[in-house]
């Protein structure tokens, strides 16, 4: 691990190397460590650490890049003479930027010492927990558990220098029978390592696939459903793009006629949408790729567009300022819990996780996939029994304008991506589920 | 699963992301080192060092990889260059068995020291896991093969080729899509060349050279009036061969209502009639939901393939390896074993070939050291066989493993990937057009669109790139926002026919992921252009705003 005051004398020893009329020189470290789990047993467990310099020169409109894991002057000095070499031969970019200049950024706050300073024994402790969970519940688990710490400096020639340092560790487990007709699941992830109980969130997962024995199978169709934060991330996560460029081009979800939905209605009013680099849940760095400071920045407001990203050429060439890209994404939360949601539904489906979400139409944002691991039918504001699982069809943005309660946002991990997100549980009207699956 | 499409967060962990995580691709290095290979001598002086230091650790096995994994990419976007990169990623990876248990370890410092160190880490985890329980690890016998060496069979290197000539190509496509009416265009030549080295304290050294390519483009026109848009990728597949796919050759081409490419890809001609279906495709009608037969081309079918039996046939999903991420099968062993589980029609005839020419998981051996070849999964419609590696082996009833063992890189440990699996072509003589005629009311679709399969592969639903209506034997024109659903097993039992061999193609994928961490594999699947009988159609149209 590299501190502010380590990071910032290598990288100003690279820059002294430079001949270019501009150059920029970065550093991404990073430590970490893996423990996998299938059939009450560790199937696979790792250990990584990287560290590479990267540097990019330009003369005139002409840039070009390299990067090195060796860190001797002779290969610093070499790895910056590449990407002089590689500028001269590479085209002119007409979208090239110069540099930006000296900023003061705030401090974030991602680092957290104890998670940092995971070992593979503490891993091993936290996967014994979850196991013994599964274990009493007499159930067979397969998990995965993983910590990252690391971080990222970059320095320019024109006197820009900004550092970062975050950690993190993410868990999920999926509890079944030896017979594999039942099947329940929990993730968590946290910057702190202290907030993760691997063996209450196993404990979740247990009751859950316990509580699927027997599913029926009822009538696909459109259904009120409560979908859990896990759910509702991977669900939400393939619409927060929020680019002013491919909208303006008219290649987006947020293009239409003679323009963007910047300004427009698109969403129900309880639908707010912002990223903020200081939540102390989800907190991000406090500076973007192009050296740019982060803000709390609203994307959705009351179902309003509020704000679209505009790269630093994209401001330019349209003559407004630039604004960073989301850093992190929060959904405003509301006071309904679970099990008012619950309490408050006459005929619905509450849905633990969805699975293989894969875009239908860039142009509606169409998403299909399908329940896993935990799905329920309520009747007169109970849970009722367990149900097979859907396959649904339903765009996120359709999604957000039926909503009809929120509860507490809750960091939640999206279950491919493995990006956390602060994800509110939501009840949604008219969800389209279009077919019944027979996976457990 | 393919890897999902990279979901663009700017900033997104910034901590992490700020610069571009070149540690995934590896350094990036002068174009004439990608031509310079390590000797194999050197390779095996190392690996020596590493399997003594296992041994005298206390490993009852050992297996080492040193991996050096070239890549170049050029990417372009209408007139102008994107991105010129070559990187490359070199380092070793070391396997153990230690008190019945896996270890692993891995560093990019490839010295006897760092051999040795790593060995002795990868003897510690095991020791250390052991200590958690459960079955010790038995492994099918291999036997040692010595000193051999394994290269892909490509007549042009694709290393060799200037980039120049690579810019020109792509400029010079961007500019007949943009004359063609095209409002934006990107395309871009993938090349990737891995140089494995494995040794095993079973007696193999293996050196081995590996080749692929993938060349693609997309083009996306806007209609003035309406501002809708549609994009239309190229009809290329991604391949496990040198440049030379990049060289047009009539005999390599399917004709038709829309061009297709076997062995040798025409960017040029693709790019011009992708311009022109893009903007019919605008106009299309939008689908009739209901029940249709399906004439489906392989540059479609390769990725049903892949999903609905590829993955379900794995062993490892089969086991529960995978309950946590990519799911299990709805194939048992109990299926297997019954010897009469009707998969699909008598037409499905499957088999999985991991030395088929010009595809992508072709190797000569495994990344256990398995010599690789060729065995069937489906016969004529009844499940056979599944994909099984050295620890799996056993459990199908087989002496020796089947070869499926792959890790995306050197710090990966590798574990069960599936073969190239392919569907046969049909014995009796049938052309594409032969088949179009005898169907009533049906859709022809072309390349691949949306896919999605639940975690046990029973319910799929696929989309596509063009869909062309067949109405009493003959194609009627373009139609749009189709995807078919079916059950896995019922879609494959209305498998009607299937075409002969002159229309045998391979489609694949360059990164289909699976385990946690997730890696990523390169697979190819073959077929001639099947039919299926009735399957249910949806339109995918939605208004939004």
């Amino acid at each position: 691990m590299y501190t502010k005051e380590e990071a910032q004398a290598l990288l100003k020893k690279v820059l002294s190397y430079s001949k270019a009329d501009e150059c920029e020189v970065g550093l991404n470290f990073r430590m970490g460590g893996n423990i996998r789990t299938a059939q009450n047993a560790v199937s696979t467990a790792g250990e990584t650490d990287t560290t590479n310099i990267f540097v990019s020169s330009t003369f005139g409109k002409k840039t070009g890049s390299a990067s090195i894991n060796e860190f001797d002057d002779a290969s610093l000095e070499k790895v910056v003479r590449r990407s002089e070499e590689l500028a001269q031969l590479a085209p002119e970019n007409p979208e090239h930027m110069p540099l930006l200049g000296p900023a003061t950024f705030k401090p974030s706050a991602t680092w957290n010492a104890d998670t940092a300073a995971m070992t593979p024994d503490t891993r091993a402790e936290l996967i014994a927990q979850s196991m013994k969970a599964t274990k009493e519940a007499g159930l067979v688990q397969a998990g995965f558990l993983e910590n990252s710490s690391g971080g990222a400096a970059v320095m320019n020639s024109k006197g820009l220098f900004a550092y970062n340092k975050s950690s993190d560790v993410t868990f999920s487990v999926t509890t079944r029978n030896d017979a594999g007709t039942i099947s329940g699941y929990a993730a968590r992830g946290f910057t702190d390592i202290k907030k993760l109980d691997t063996y209450g969130a196993t404990k979740i997962a247990t009751m859950k696939a316990n509580a699927s024995k027997d599913a029926k199978a009822i009538e696909p169709g459109k259904y009120t459903v409560i979908l859990e934060p896990t759910a509702g991330a991977y669900m939400l996560e393939n619409m927060f793009r929020f680019d002013a460029r491919s909208a303006e081009e008219g290649r987006s979800f947020l293009s239409k006629k003679g323009g963007t939905r910047l300004g427009d209605q698109l969403m129900d009013e309880k639908v707010t949408i912002y990223s903020d680099p200081f939540d102390p849940d989800l907190p991000s760095a406090t500076w973007d790729r192009d050296g740019l400071p982060l803000e709390k920045t609203y994307w959705i407001e009351k179902g309003v567009v509020k704000n679209l990203s505009y790269s630093r050429y994209w401001a330019e060439k349209k003559g407004v300022k630039p604004v960073p890209g989301p850093s992190n994404i929060i959904m405003q939360g509301g006071n309904t819990s679970l099990e008012e949601m619950i309490a408050s539904t006459e005929r619905g489906i509450l849905v633990s996780r969805l699975w293989y979400i894969r875009m239908v139409d860039q142009q509606s944002l169409l998403l299909t996939g399908l329940t896993r691991d935990g799905t329920f039918y309520i009747e007169n504001g109970k849970i009722k029994y367990p149900v097979k699982n859907f396959r649904f069809n339903e765009s996120p943005v359709i999604m957000l304008n039926n909503v009809e309660a929120l509860g507490k946002p809750e960091r939640a991990i999206s279950v491919e991506s493995y990006r956390s997100y602060m994800i509110p549980p939501m009840k949604v009207r008219d969800f389209t589920f279009s077919s019944l699956s027979d996976a457990v | 699963m393919k890897r999902r499409d990279f979901i663009y967060l700017s900033g997104l962990g910034a901590g992490a992301m700020m610069l571009p995580d070149l540690s995934a691709f590896g350094k990036s290095i002068n174009a004439q080192d990608l031509l310079a290979p390590i000797d194999a001598k050197a390779k095996k002086a190392l690996a020596d060092v590493a399997l003594n230091a296992a041994r005298s650790a206390g490993a009852s096995y050992a297996d080492v990889r040193i991996g050096r994994y070239l890549s170049q990419f050029v990417a372009t976007r209408e007139q102008r260059v994107q991105n010129v990169s070559n990187s490359e990623s070199f380092g070793v990876g070391i396997r153990v068995i230690a008190n019945g248990c896996w270890g692993f370890a891995a560093t990019n410092d490839v010295t006897k020291e760092g051999m040795a160190k790593t060995a002795a880490r990868a003897v510690a985890v095991a020791k250390a896991n052991a200590k958690i329980g459960g079955k010790p690890v038995e492994l099918a016998p291999q036997k040692g093969y010595g000193e051999v060496s394994w290269k892909a069979p490509i007549e042009k290197n694709a290393f060799e080729v200037p980039i120049k000539e690579k810019v020109e190509l792509l400029l010079a496509a961007n500019a007949i899509a943009t004359k063609g009416g095209a409002n934006f265009v990107n395309s871009a030549i993938a090349m990737i060349n891995e140089q494995k080295y494995f040794a095993s304290t079973d007696g193999s050294y293996i050196d081995q050279d590996i080749h692929r390519i993938s060349p693609n483009f997309q083009v996306t026109r806007i209609d003035p009036d309406t501002r809708e848009f549609q994009s239309q990728p190229s009809l290329s597949s991604p391949m496990g061969m040198g440049y030379e796919y990049l060289t047009p050759l009539a005999s390599e081409k399917v004709t038709g209502v829309v061009t297709r490419y076997k062995q040798r890809y025409d960017m040029l001609e693709d790019i011009k009639q992708a311009t022109v279906n893009a903007g019919e495709k605008l106009k299309a009608r939008s689908v009739e939901p209901g029940k249709y037969d399906l004439v489906l081309d392989p540059s479609h079918l390769w990725l049903t393939i892949h999903e609905s039996v590829g993955h379900p046939t794995e062993l490892d999903r089969v086991l529960g390896y995978e309950a946590n991420f990519a799911g299990t099968s709805f194939v048992s062993l109990d299926k297997l074993n019954s010897k009469s589980f009707k998969y699909g029609s008598e037409h499905v005839n499957i088999h999985a070939d991991k030395l088929q020419k010009g595809s992508l998981g072709a190797v000569g051996y495994d990344d256990e050291g398995v010599k690789c070849g060729e065995w069937e999964i489906i016969k004529d419609g009844v499940l056979v066989n599944l994909q099984a590696i050295r620890d799996q082996a056993k459990m199908i009833g087989l002496n020796q493993s089947q070869g499926c063992c792959y890790a995306d890189s050197w710090d990966s440990v590798q574990f069960q990937r599936m073969p190239n699996v392919s569907l046969k072509p049909g014995k009796n003589p049938l052309s594409q057009e032969d088949m179009i005629k005898n169907v009533e009311k049906g859709i022809f679709i072309v390349n691949n669109g949306s896919f999605s399969i639940d975690q046990q592969r029973y319910n799929f639903q696929f989309g596509g790139q063009l869909f062309y209506e067949i109405k009493n034997g003959k194609i009627v024109g373009q139609i749009n926002d189709v995807a078919y659903q079916a059950n896995t097993r019922e879609f494959w039992n209305s498998c009607a026919a299937v075409c002969d061999e002159r229309d045998y193609r391979l489609g694949g994928s360059f990164s289909d992921g699976k385990g946690q961490p997730q890696q990523v594999s390169a697979v190819s699947h073959g077929s001639a252009t099947a039919r299926f009988n009735g399957v249910n159609v949806i339109n995918t149209k939605r208004r939004i705003g």
